[in-house]
């Protein structure tokens, strides 16, 4: 697959296309898990090699949270892995955990939270960890429609507040049209410059013909 | 009900009885006859005390030990691997006295270690007594515990270790987030089985052990039994070893035992995987780990070849005895673990849990125990000295079961998961179901699990010793009687030719079960 775009910080970018052609892929070169060719760079410097080291925050499609860590733990590994916490970080986990709905479910492990829970606290993890961009590797598909849409609101909000970049994987073009500005299609092995999703959408190329049917 | 179905439970009936009483039947005989238990002596508890404290102490360093070789395995990719990995399913099929004679090649008094002592002036170490039996233990399960735990490290989801990488764990955050939620779940039932393992060792003890301090109550049970023919005592001291067993057996119902016996540890790890830069830990402890292992072996070869030829004729004959109690121990142990296997397909909740543990009940059995029991019980209809084969037969059968049940029933159930609804609705059943689809389909495990109990049977020293005579002892027991009368070089090329039939048995069988494997 091939791909040569650049974003501008701030900007919401939901990433559409078919099945297969390649929307995880290209998140994962950006976070650094998928080997490639090229650069990936930002704020004119290559990444490092090291995913951890990226100024990235990532959110899989499942597999987010640690099943034997208790929800704030879960949190508190975006700050200190270590789970060695100042008073003062403390504070700002459990901050995190109210600010995405969860006041008084710290101690409850992930099987012990709902799905929507669940995703709650991966949220909250991007949230302290505050890096400059946001990839969503459509973590929300499991969940039902108001749901998923109140997970969207809140990741909305939180990339407000950091000012993160964003960007998310969708099937559903409302969500790109609610939330995101831009679109990024990919498809027949190409992922093409960011377009306003309003005009993309109004107006599809026939690869996105294609796709939305 | 079908009549497969009915043919099925009828034939598990019958192994099911005979698991009873070859796993409890034993024991009441031995009770029976001892016509009053003789109260055990202080030699006896101390023997108690020898069993345990050898079995802590061997599950203790084998697993510790395992820990940081599987970590090195598990992080490094280097020639030769996989080769190693195979090479630690080994020492399962290994016969204990070709173990013992290797570690006595390297650790004994004329052994390398002692030889390289001396050139620096330092007195002999001895290697019999507990640390000779725990070093043993230790050659012994030490790769068991390491394939285990590979399996665990492999175990860890690769999503979870996408997840920590991204979020920049250090090396102290993996061992705390990702190595010791998975330790604590492999860890114990690692030490259990080797514990198991230990708990009814005989063959080590009896070659490196012995004598009022290192002693195990089967070894204790076989010395009453033939040199003392206190029947009284044996029966007090199977009572213990019985008591011992269910006590560890219990315990491990509540955890669940590893096998260790599976493949799939090659699994190529994802870039992401870290490799830690200090490359030079790791690779002292593979080399001395192989090391460990592999010289012993060495030896045995080097110092048998050239006396294999010369062979008394003796070794021989033992030889082909062994080999038909070995593949007698193979056709009933499959055709066992099969007709167990599908019964417990077959049967509602309740029936199949009772089955599936009388079929795993052996691997807390004491050989000794039922050896001694089926002993009584022949003797009034026959010289159990003519039995002696074929009770050794039937006992390896009945140690070998809980292993091939456990390969055997994973893989029916799978077949019955994923082609049960297609046969049923072509209306194949009975024995064209088991000739067409089931037995095609299950031909890599049944090949292991043949090859397995093959070899474990022809290595086995332990009942035959309670009653075979030199002419119809196996080629274990001629070993055996070579190593007493000191005769070191026949004794180094029967080990050889033992260590070369076992090894061959398990490769026949497991390649016959990957030949045009379609599954």
């Amino acid at each position: 697959m091939r791909a040569d775009f650049g974003l501008e910080a701030g900007a919401r970018v939901a990433v559409i296309g078919p099945s297969g052609a390649g929307k995880s892929t290209l998140m994962g070169a950006i976070a650094g898990f998928v080997p490639h060719a090229g650069r990936v760079t930002w704020q004119g410097r290559a990444l490092a090699h090291d995913p951890g080291a990226r100024p990235v925050s990532i959110l899989f499609q499942d597999n987010n949270l640690f099943p034997h860590l208790t929800a704030f733990e879960n949190v508190a590994l975006g700050l200190k892995p270590s789970l060695r916490l100042s008073k003062e970080e403390s504070l700002r986990v459990a901050d995190a955990l109210v600010r995405v709905g969860l006041a008084g479910l710290d101690n409850r492990r992930p099987a012990e939270l709902s799905g929507g829970q669940q995703s709650r606290v991966a949220l909250a993890r991007t949230l302290i960890r505050a890096r400059p961009l946001l990839l969503l590797d459509e973590p929300f598909a499991a969940l039902g429609p108001a749901l998923k849409a109140d997970m969207l609101a809140l990741v909305a909000e939180i990339a407000t507040e950091t000012g993160a970049t964003m960007l998310m994987v969708s099937h559903d073009v409302a969500d790109a049209r609610a939330i995101c500005g831009q679109t990024v299609l990919v498809a027949d092995g190409v992922a093409r410059p960011p377009k306003p999703t309003a005009a993309l959408l109004d107006n599809p190329p026939p690869e996105l013909r294609a796709y939305l049917g | 009900m079908t009549r497969a179905r009915a043919i099925t439970l009828a034939l598990a009936g019958v192994v099911a009885l005979w698991l009873i009483a070859l796993n409890f039947g034993a024991l009441g005989a031995v009770a029976w006859h001892a016509e009053g238990l003789t109260g055990l002596r202080a030699a006896d508890w101390a023997a108690v005390r020898f069993t345990l404290v050898q079995a802590l102490l061997s599950a203790l360093f084998s697993v510790a030990l395992a820990i940081p070789v599987a970590r090195a395995l598990a992080r490094r990719r280097f020639r030769g691997r996989g080769v190693l990995i195979t090479l630690m399913g080994a020492p399962f099929i290994l016969p204990t006295l070709v173990a013992v004679l290797g570690l006595l090649a390297v650790f004994g008094r004329a052994g390398l270690v002692n030889d390289a002592l001396a050139v620096i002036g330092l007195g002999p170490v001895n290697i019999y007594g507990l640390h000779g039996v725990v070093l043993a233990h230790v050659f012994y399960n030490l790769p068991l515990a390491t394939r285990i735990i590979l399996q665990g490290w492999a175990a860890i989801p690769a999503e979870r270790v996408r997840l920590a990488v991204s979020l920049g764990f250090s090396p102290a955050d993996r061992l705390r987030h990702l190595e010791l939620p998975m330790l604590r779940e492999v860890a114990p039932g690692a030490f259990l089985l080797v514990f198991l393992i230990c708990l009814s060792s005989f063959a080590v003890a009896l070659a490196l052990g012995g004598g009022p301090r290192a002693t195990t109550v089967e070894l204790a049970i076989y010395q009453a039994f033939r040199f003392d023919f206190d029947m009284g005592r044996a029966a007090a001291l199977a009572l213990v070893q019985f008591a011992l067993c269910l006590g560890a057996g219990v315990f491990a119902l509540r955890v669940a035992l590893p096998s260790g016996l599976g493949g799939g540890l090659d699994r190529p790890l994802p870039r992401m995987e870290y490799r830690p830069r200090a490359a030079w830990g790791d690779a002292t402890l593979i080399a001395a780990t192989a090391a460990f292992l592999l010289v012993p072996l060495a030896l045995i070869v080097l110092r048998g070849a050239p006396h294999l030829v010369g062979l008394p004729v003796a070794v021989w004959q033992a030889t082909l005895r062994s080999l038909w109690v070995a593949l007698g121990a193979t056709a009933l142990t499959t055709g066992f673990a099969l007709v167990l296997a599908h019964a417990i397909l077959a049967l509602p909740r309740l029936g199949a849990g009772a089955l599936e543990w009388l079929g795993l009940a052996a691997l807390a059995a004491s050989p000794l125990v039922i050896g001694t029991g089926l002993f009584l019980m022949a003797r009034p209809w026959a010289d159990p000295r003519d039995l002696a084969l074929a009770v050794t037969m039937l006992v390896n059968a009945g140690l070998a079961l809980p292993f091939a049940l456990r390969l055997i029933l994973p893989a029916l159930r799978d077949v019955a998961q994923t082609q049960g609804r297609l046969a049923a609705s072509l209306g194949v059943h009975g024995l064209a179901r088991l000739h067409q689809i089931t037995l095609p389909r299950l031909r890599r495990p049944l090949g292991f699990a043949a090859g397995l109990t093959a070899a474990l049977s022809m290595g086995d020293l332990g009942v035959i010793l309670l009653f075979a005579e030199a002419e119809r002892a196996t080629l274990p027991m001629q070993l055996y009687r070579l190593m007493q009368a000191y005769r070191q070089d026949e004794a180094a090329g029967a080990a050889l030719l033992l260590l070369l039939v076992s090894l061959a048995l398990f490769w026949v069988f497991e390649r016959w079960g990957r030949r045009d494997a379609t599954a």
